[in-house]
């Protein structure tokens, strides 16, 4: 798989040539320096992006084939997004938060209601539904964030840096939420830089300046 | 529907979030709806009461009146309409059902010490139902009173007021120059109808005292002498004004055509002029489409003003939550699930606008009762110099204009709402996500 940019009148080979496959059910991390394209390659498992060339199979479809329209369906209904920064709608209450995805996969109804104040209760915020992200602390923030990811129950969840902003305390909870995730049989890709939350992951993948540098199987 | 549902309620939330800008955008739709509400009604109101003035003098009816010319045209040899240009008018005219000849002559009217100066009206029967002068009390002129040249006379309501203001006039005897004549009817106010013989001035039927014709001819005959200090003016005319009634309104026109043609030949004078109300009637009417038009033309500019004041806060509004944009597009939001956010949006806010300004324009006539009279108070002067029309028009709500200024408003807010949307449905997800 192949990703290029034109950048400034300069084309930028962001991905020069990548190729890995990842069963269901499995647990990986991306590392690598900044640049090496890891932002890149998670904008196409994400299916924000397409490559350039190549292609990006997710459960048999090819990514690079879909149009705009199949690409957010995809979004909505297949991947779950989990981000450093969190990206809640400041405007909104945890609970609606939580919903968002539902109103861009339709599935939006009394019991996926239900499920919203269950998965609330999952990541422990079950007496913080009214409140704003703003009200929360970091770690509450992330953690509604890893509820709305699991609202339209995907097979696949991507997170970006997400402890990135949290204290070491913070990390080891959502990591343990993260990993009760993957025991469910969700597939789990985690674009990480520290190596204490790449170990817990069961298979690391070090990119650098848009190749494979190390992949290799934890115990 | 539910979709629908939700995405409003949504975008209400998100316009709560700035309660500020979003009611001072409404506040430019609503100026607009209201204006385009006022401004017809206003347009509509002066249409009306123009008409209505026209209407009064009778759509079947054509007025001929005698017009004094200038002085070098004429000697002595008097001038106008003639008793012989009457009767050649009935007898040759089939399309004529009726033809009332009229006389009116300034005059000075008394009551023992009261008087006041007022216009002497000499006519037949048929003019109060041809003018449409409704009796108070008594009786008007009748057949008899002409052919017997009775000295009888009915009063307008301000002349009955000013010469009996205490007393029942029915009975009495009003002196005019050295005759006296003995009242047997009293008649209702009655509006000014519109000018005749293209004055606008308004004929003003306040100050009048109606005679039988043949008495005035007998009494007064055809010379009119006025004499004030300094003046001397000596008028011989014979009848001021002939009103015909035309059989059927489709031969109005027709019908006015030959009259012209037939008093032409008679006259080398320019001394008579001709309305038709009819032909006054169509005038109004497409002035009055114009008027409408031009309005609609002015409320149409606040419009766009208003819709353009939407689409500068939506371009500010998709700059600013560029973020919030790439959050739901990551999250499975299409572009038109982006696009219709935020023109439901925009039509939530013009929607808004636009009720109100329904609302205001709704009470337009008591409000614009209310700002006349804070007007007059503030500038007595100003007001006064006004044109009648504009000084009592009443604005008139045109009924279709309430739903033309929703849809309008829903319009508004589509059509300037669109192009912000769009911008913010193209932006790109993984840019929008990494913008501050």
């Amino acid at each position: 798989m192949r990703k290029e940019y034109s950048l400034g009148g300069e084309t930028v080979h962001a991905i020069q040539g990548i190729s890995f496959e990842v069963p269901v059910g499995d647990y990986i991390s991306i590392m690598g320096p900044s640049g090496s394209g890891k932002s890149t390659l998670l904008n196409i498992l994400g299916c924000l992006d397409r490559p350039t060339s190549g292609s990006y199979l997710l459960s048999g479809d090819d990514v690079r084939q879909m149009s705009d329209d199949q690409l957010a369906e995809t979004r909505a209904t297949r991947i779950g997004f989990v981000f450093q920064s969190y990206n809640l709608l400041p405007a909104l209450s945890v609970v609606e938060n939580i919903e968002v995805p539902l109103y861009y996969s339709g599935k939006i109804s009394a019991a996926r209601r239900t499920r919203c104040l269950e998965l609330a209760e999952m990541v422990g915020l079950s007496d913080r539904l009214a409140h704003r992200p703003a009200q929360l602390s970091g770690g509450q923030q992330q953690r509604v964030a890893i509820a709305r990811s699991l609202v339209n129950d995907p097979r696949f969840i991507l997170a970006d840096e997400p402890t990135g902003n949290l204290d070491s305390t913070t990390t080891g909870e959502i990591l343990d939420l993260m990993q009760q995730l993957n025991s469910e049989g969700r597939t789990i890709i985690v674009v990480t830089h520290e190596s204490e939350v790449a170990e817990r992951t069961k298979r690391s993948i070090v990119l650098r300046d848009g190749k494979i540098m190390d992949d290799k199987r934890h115990m | 529907m539910a979709t629908w549902f939700r995405t409003i309620r949504l975008s209400i939330k998100s316009l709560l979030l700035h309660p500020l800008r979003s009611s001072l955008t409404v506040l430019g739709i609503f100026i607009g709806v209201c204006s385009v509400i006022w401004l017809l009604a206003l347009g509509e109101g002066i249409g009306t009461a123009a008409q209505e003035q026209i209407a009064s003098l009778g759509a079947q009816n054509i007025i001929v009146r005698t017009i004094k010319p200038s002085s070098d045209e004429f000697e002595d040899g008097g001038y106008g309409l003639t008793r012989a240009d009457y009767v050649r008018l009935i007898t040759t005219i089939p399309t004529i059902d009726e033809a009332l000849p009229i006389r009116e002559v300034g005059r000075e009217f008394r009551n023992q010490t009261r008087y006041f100066e007022g216009r002497l009206v000499g006519c037949s029967p048929e003019y109060a139902t041809v003018t449409r002068l409704d009796l108070d009390r008594g009786r008007f002129l009748t057949g008899v009173d002409l052919k017997q040249e009775r000295n009888l006379c009915v009063l307008a309501a301000e002349s009955a007021q000013r010469l009996f203001p205490f007393e029942n006039p029915l009975g009495e005897s009003i002196m005019v120059g050295r005759n006296f004549y003995t009242v047997v009817g009293v008649l209702k106010p009655r509006a000014p109808s519109a000018g005749i013989g293209g004055s606008f001035a308004a004929e003003d039927y306040s100050l009048d005292v109606y005679i039988p014709i043949t008495t005035m001819w007998r009494r007064d005959g055809d010379m009119e002498i006025v004499t004030k200090p300094g003046t001397f003016q000596r008028d011989l005319f014979e009848l001021s004004q002939i009103t015909l009634r035309v059989d059927d309104r489709e031969n109005v026109l027709a019908t006015a055509d030959v009259i012209r043609d037939t008093i032409s030949a008679d006259h080398t004078m320019r001394d008579f002029g001709m309305t038709v109300p009819l032909e006054l009637l169509q005038q109004a009417h497409t002035t009055r489409l114009m008027f409408i038009l031009f309005l609609g033309l002015i409320a149409a500019i606040s419009l766009v003003v208003g819709g353009i004041g939407i689409m500068n806060i939506m371009l500010a509004t998709v700059t600013e939550r560029t973020r919030e944009i790439g959050i739901r597009r990551a999250l499975g939001a299409k572009r038109r699930d982006i696009v219709r956010q935020f023109v439901v949006e925009s039509v939530v806010l013009s929607v808004v606008g636009g009720l109100f300004g329904i609302l205001g324009g709704v009470f337009c006539r008591p409000l614009s009762v209310a700002i006349r009279g804070e007007l007059y108070r503030q500038f007595p002067k100003m007001m006064n110099d006004l044109p009648e029309l504009i000084r009592t028009v009443e604005p008139i709500l045109v009924s279709w204009s309430v739903p033309l200024a929703f849809a309008i408003s829903v319009g508004v807010g589509v059509v300037f709402g669109v192009y912000p949307a769009m911008r913010a449905a193209q932006l790109d997800p993984i840019e929008a996500l990494r913008h501050e």
